[in-house]
């Protein structure tokens, strides 16, 4: 069995507890332990970078020399928010050693930056790698439109490998899920982000505007990796117009709820009665008969 | 003995202001081997030089030191003054008291002391310099340009103009270039073939002038005045003398199907074909990549169908050698391949076009007979969005540079557009407007109060197909503070300008350096534009900036009145600051030659008594070596030394100052 | 050798941010890729152009405008600006600003209420608790009455705990939320 450090972070215990229930059950499929860092805090998310450089570091800064202290090297941070927190403060530190002496100061810890952080398509992209697509004998035969949003997408020094205008971190485990990717052209736009309640019009606009091309360009439904953004695009589903009310609703998967289903898992045991916008009936596209045989 | 002249010259305030230069004068008077030193205004004017040919008459003088400004200034002018005066020019050396010492001190004293110290170590150098008579090469009395778009026409024809032969080498089936694509011009909107073809014929017709089409240059040996230049005629598959360039092979070849070039890939054209109607030389070529005879043996139709018999499926590639005295570069640009956008559609919509596609729809001999119609579907566009700076000005895209001419020919695009299409709607994204040529200005307020064309500053953030086929165009008003999108049918980008592919390969076998962005390098930013630093290879046109046609024109003529004047001896006369190898002490360890910037040094053999070679030994070639000295500092055997600049004479200089 | 002449907020910004105003040319191009810039009462070229500007009273516009918070950090403008400049970094260095200043607009009430109320429940038990963080962002903005209906939904699919989740070295986290304080460079 291998173990990989895992950092939840707030929204995974929280709003976002079905990717921590979809992933935890595809790590169970795919023979790898996740191991959850001690005593791990707030990564600070928006709100401390909008308000405090310092912390917006220093409350990474603590998790990374926790987890470093654990004897954890790699450490999977399936929200994007926290990824981009966790992978920015090493490489923040790594570029200056005066920020990174401050911040030893202010954390009384002494972080040596050997912790690697991946984000959840490079985790997926890994397990697939090592034969979970084997283990995919259920086909979800759905058309998906593959989003990714800001932080999975931008920030180059922090998201590598990845084409910013064009990313596909997420097809190759789609298409061996057995989606359709469409071809569509809000896979980088931001959802509103941390908007949700103090600028809710913002939401309903930006991610009513992602929906409405998702369903123009063939999709029957949206599957994201960040918890934000899920919650943007599936509670806040209901404020976003006529055209997704109703039988016009349209479900919002995570990417390891698709991997899930395609492994031919029960859905609630991947959350998806959990969705404020209906995702049980997408679990009935799948193949009637499990297919034999490795991909 | 030597009896050497000392000048020190005051240069107005410029060096008398903080040298003291009676004082120097009277130092330098002092010194060993100085028969006169004085000191004066302005030693470059007609009395100052009046005062040195004197003195050389007067004293009998075997060498000359002027300090004053730089040698990069009037070392010319005052070595000619010393050659009228009977002194042979080399016997006169100058010590700079202007940038290497007034200019960049304050303190008086100090810099007096330096400056006797700089005349001391001139007149230790004098004393031994040799008299040295000028390199004289033969001259070929040919010229080559490479490229045959506008810039390369103009060129041939000016220096077939001034009684020189010229060859033309152009590399696609026919000359013209890019003009030869374009609708119509800037700023005065004539027909852009209308005004090429008649010197597009002058050129193939002049009889000083030889063209090389569907050619290229494969190799260059040699040296201003004496090139070698291998030029590979690739194989047309048609005879030219024979072909009647009737055209009936083209009707009737089955392969129709091959994107065109020439028309951006928007038509198609045959695999045997001419590039265009007015092509010069009106004769086809078969394109073998797509020729089913070519390739799979079968159909030659073509042969069958003409009645000259022109077409030759057994031709083949010739290697021709020419020898040319001067070589002018002309090879032009071509646009960035936006591809590499990838907010603006990465090059994977269709209806993303850019300017050259535009000419082309807009030309009355295009694709689309001069009708604006869009790529995907053939509709006419209602609204078009003109994207300027897509990749220069752009650092993230690698380039820092403006193109120059893509304001104007965007304003150009957004008239022809709004006249063909009275309720269309152009719309245009700029960051600045750069109309600085004759009537540019203009023309450009022309397109926006007379012709209706909708000017909004600001870049564009990206374009994207709407799933209903709308291109939307997400851009910015910065004037007013607020984005902008527009619903586009059809978006035109004004992609940089940048060299043509394969243009670093031919630098290279030229030796002529390139600019980070793979332009190719003038000899002086300023003074030089037209020269390389390859002595006979001159520029002409886009390949040495992006340029529009008046410039490339003008330029094309500079470098014609360039390559006239060296040809217009039938010797070539060279400084002979050169490296000398010593074949007795040379060891033949080919160091100098591998070391050599400019190729100047080869190898020799040493005839013995009897005439069979006894030995292989470094010659350095009079008519290439620039004299930099790098042989010379590097030789282990001490067999080389620079004339003008001798091992004696510089450890003489260093000597002094000890 | 020559140093371009910067105003003081463009320096202050610069040491912040490694970010060199001068260099942008005011292409527009952030604004025209922000999703936000309906939102806001300036654009973001027009942010970047007070800054370089940077006296007394485009500073004061800055830390007072609605546009600085209503940035969503998504970082478009800083993945397609041509000359590689970091505007995002720039918006997250003048809310500070703003913030510790006290200069925020009223306008964006809401918007740093929401900040506040999440940064105090990490402060207060290490973890951001939806619970305690609705509360007070309540309180603080006065939006009494929005997502009401929310509340139970969340609860009964188990996104919304009655009880906090807390870290046990609290002190830990508190003397952090205090060192970052002092520092005011």
């Amino acid at each position: 069995m291998k173990t990989i450090g895992y950092y939840p972070g707030c929204s995974l215990h929280g709003g976002g507890r079905e990717l921590d229930m979809s992933l935890r059950e595809v790590c169970r499929l795919a023979g790898v332990e996740l191991r959850e860092v001690d005593d791990w805090n707030c990564c600070g998310a928006t709100a401390a970078h909008n308000l405090s450089h310092e912390l917006a570091v220093a409350l990474p800064c603590r998790n990374l020399a926790l987890a470093e202290q654990q004897g954890i090297t790699e450490l999977l941070a399936p929200c994007a928010a926290c990824f981009s927190r966790l992978k920015g403060t090493n490489v923040r530190l790594a570029r200056s050693a005066e920020l990174a002496g401050r911040m030893r100061e202010v954390t009384g810890r002494d972080y040596r930056g050997t912790v690697k952080v991946l984000n959840l398509n490079e985790f997926v992209s890994r397990l697939l790698a090592d034969g979970l697509a084997a283990k995919l004998i259920s086909p979800l035969a759905l058309k998906v439109a593959a989003y990714y949003g800001c932080l999975l997408s931008r920030g180059q020094d922090i998201v590598e490998g990845q084409d910013a205008e064009n990313p596909d971190g997420m097809e190759a485990a789609l298409r061996a899920a057995g989606c359709e990717v469409v071809d569509w052209n809000f896979a980088t736009e931001c959802c509103g982000g941390g908007f949700s309640m103090s600028l809710t019009p913002a939401v309903t606009d930006l991610s009513g505007a992602i929906m409405r091309d998702a369903r123009a360009c063939g999709a029957e439904a949206i599957v994201t990796a960040c918890p934000m953004c899920h919650s943007n695009l599936d509670m806040r589903q209901k404020g976003m117009g006529g055209d997704f009310q109703g039988a016009g609703r349209m479900p919002v998967l995570y990417l390891t709820e698709v991997l899930g289903l395609a492994a031919g898992l029960e859905p609630k045991a991947l959350g998806l009665n959990l969705h404020f916008t209906d995702a049980m009936s997408a679990a009935s596209a799948r193949h009637a008969q499990p297919v034999e045989g490795s991909r | 003995m030597a009896r050497v002249g000392v000048f020190i010259c005051h240069c107005g305030e410029n060096i008398g202001r903080t040298v003291d230069c009676a004082a120097v004068a009277a130092e330098a008077g002092k010194m060993s081997g100085v028969a006169v030193a004085v000191d004066y205004k302005y030693m470059c004017s007609d009395p100052g030089q009046a005062m040195i040919r004197s003195a050389i008459a007067e004293h009998k003088l075997t060498g000359v030191v002027v300090a004053a400004c730089s040698p990069r200034m009037h070392e010319v002018t005052f070595r000619r003054a010393a050659a009228q005066a009977g002194l042979n020019p080399y016997l006169l050396e100058m010590a700079n008291l202007r940038e290497h010492c007034s200019w960049v001190h304050e303190d008086r004293a100090a810099a007096t002391a330096k400056a006797v110290d700089l005349v001391r170590v001139m007149v230790e150098k004098v004393k031994r310099n040799r008299a040295l008579l000028p390199v004289r090469v033969p001259i070929e009395p040919t010229a080559m340009v490479v490229g045959g778009g506008i810039a390369g026409i103009q060129a041939a024809l000016d220096i077939a103009a001034g009684g020189r032969k010229v060859i033309l080498v152009e590399k696609s089936p026919s000359i013209g270039g890019h003009m030869a694509r374009l609708s119509e011009t800037f700023p005065t909107l004539d027909c852009s073939q209308c005004i090429l073809t008649p010197r597009m014929v002058e050129a193939a017709t002049h009889p000083n002038i030889t063209l090389m089409t569907y050619s290229e240059v494969a190799a260059v040996e040699g040296f201003v005045g004496n090139f070698q230049v291998t030029v590979r005629r690739k194989a047309r598959y048609v005879d030219v003398a024979k072909c009647t360039g009737c055209g009936d092979c083209s009707t009737k070849c089955p392969q129709k199907k091959i994107p065109n070039e020439f028309d951006a890939n928007l038509g198609t054209r045959t695999a045997i074909y001419t590039p265009f109607p007015q092509a010069v030389p009106n004769k086809p070529v078969i394109d073998a990549e797509h020729c089913i005879r070519l390739t799979k043996g079968k159909c030659g139709l073509c042969a069958k169908v003409c009645t000259r018999g022109a077409v030759n499926f057994e031709d083949k590639d010739e290697l021709v050698q020419v020898k040319v005295g001067a070589i002018v570069l002309a090879t032009g640009f071509e646009l960035w391949d936006h591809s590499a956008y990838g907010e603006y559609g990465g090059g994977r919509l269709k209806d993303v076009i850019d300017g050259f596609a535009f000419e082309r729809l807009a030309s009355a001999s295009g694709p689309t007979s001069g009708r604006i119609q869009r790529p995907s579907d053939q509709a006419e566009p209602k609204t078009v969005v003109f994207i300027q700076c897509c990749g220069s000005r752009d650092e993230k895209m690698g380039k820092a540079y403006c193109s120059k001419i893509c304001c104007m020919y965007t304003a150009k695009h957004a008239m022809l557009y709004r006249h063909k299409v009275h309720d269309g709607r152009a719309v245009v994204f700029y960051m600045d407007i750069r109309a600085a040529g004759k009537g540019y200005e203009e023309f450009v307020r022309r397109a926006i109060e007379a012709d209706g064309a909708e000017y909004v500053r600001g870049r564009v953030s990206r374009v994207y197909r709407r799933a209903d086929g709308k291109l939307i165009v997400r851009g910015a008003d910065t004037l007013a503070g607020k984005p902008v999108t527009i619903e586009a049918d059809m978006v035109v980008l004004a992609d940089a300008v940048v060299p043509r592919a394969g243009s670093e390969k031919l630098a290279q076998m030229l030796g002529v350096p390139y600019d980070g962005d793979g332009f190719y390098s003038e000899a002086h930013p300023k003074l030089r534009p037209v020269e390389t630093a390859a002595a006979g290879v001159f520029l002409a046109g886009a390949c040495q900036a992006p340029k529009d046609i008046p410039d490339s024109v003008a330029q094309a003529s500079a470098a014609a009145s360039k390559v006239l004047g060296l040809l217009s001896r039938d010797e070539l006369e060279r400084e002979p600051i050169i490296a000398r190898v010593n074949s007795q002490t040379c060891v033949h360890c080919r160091a100098c030659i591998n070391a050599c910037p400019y190729r100047a040094i080869e190898d020799a053999a040493l005839p013995a008594r009897a005439g069979a070679p006894a030995a292989q030994v470094a010659r350095v070639n009079e008519g290439l070596c620039q004299g930099c000295g790098t042989c010379a500092a590097l030789c282990r055997s001490h067999s080389i030394d620079l004339d003008g600049f001798t091992d004696e004479q510089v450890f003489a200089e260093i000597a002094t100052l000890e | 050798m020559s140093q371009t002449r910067t105003s003081q907020l463009a320096s202050y910004v610069s040491r912040h941010t490694g970010v060199n105003v001068a260099e942008c040319y005011q292409c527009g191009k952030c604004t025209a890729g922000c999703p936000m810039a309906a939102y806001m009462d300036m654009s973001p070229n027009q942010v970047m152009r007070l800054v370089q500007i940077g006296d007394e009273a485009a500073t004061e516009a800055l830390l007072a405008s609605e546009a600085i918070w209503a940035c969503a950090g998504c970082l478009t403008c800083t993945q397609r600006c041509p000359r590689q400049l970091d505007p995002a970094a720039v918006m997250d260095c003048l809310r500070e600003m703003s913030c510790k200043q006290g200069k925020a607009s009223k306008a964006a009430r809401k918007i740093v209420a929401f900040h506040k109320a999440f940064l105090k429940s990490v402060e207060s038990g290490g973890r951001m608790n939806e619970f305690p963080l609705v509360r007070n962002y309540k309180l603080a903005s006065r939006d009494f009455f929005s997502d009401v209906a929310l509340a139970p939904a969340m609860v009964v699919r188990g996104k919304l705990h009655l009880k906090s989740q807390r870290v046990r070295d609290k002190a830990e986290i508190r003397r952090i939320f205090a060192a970052c304080r002092e520092a005011r460079r």
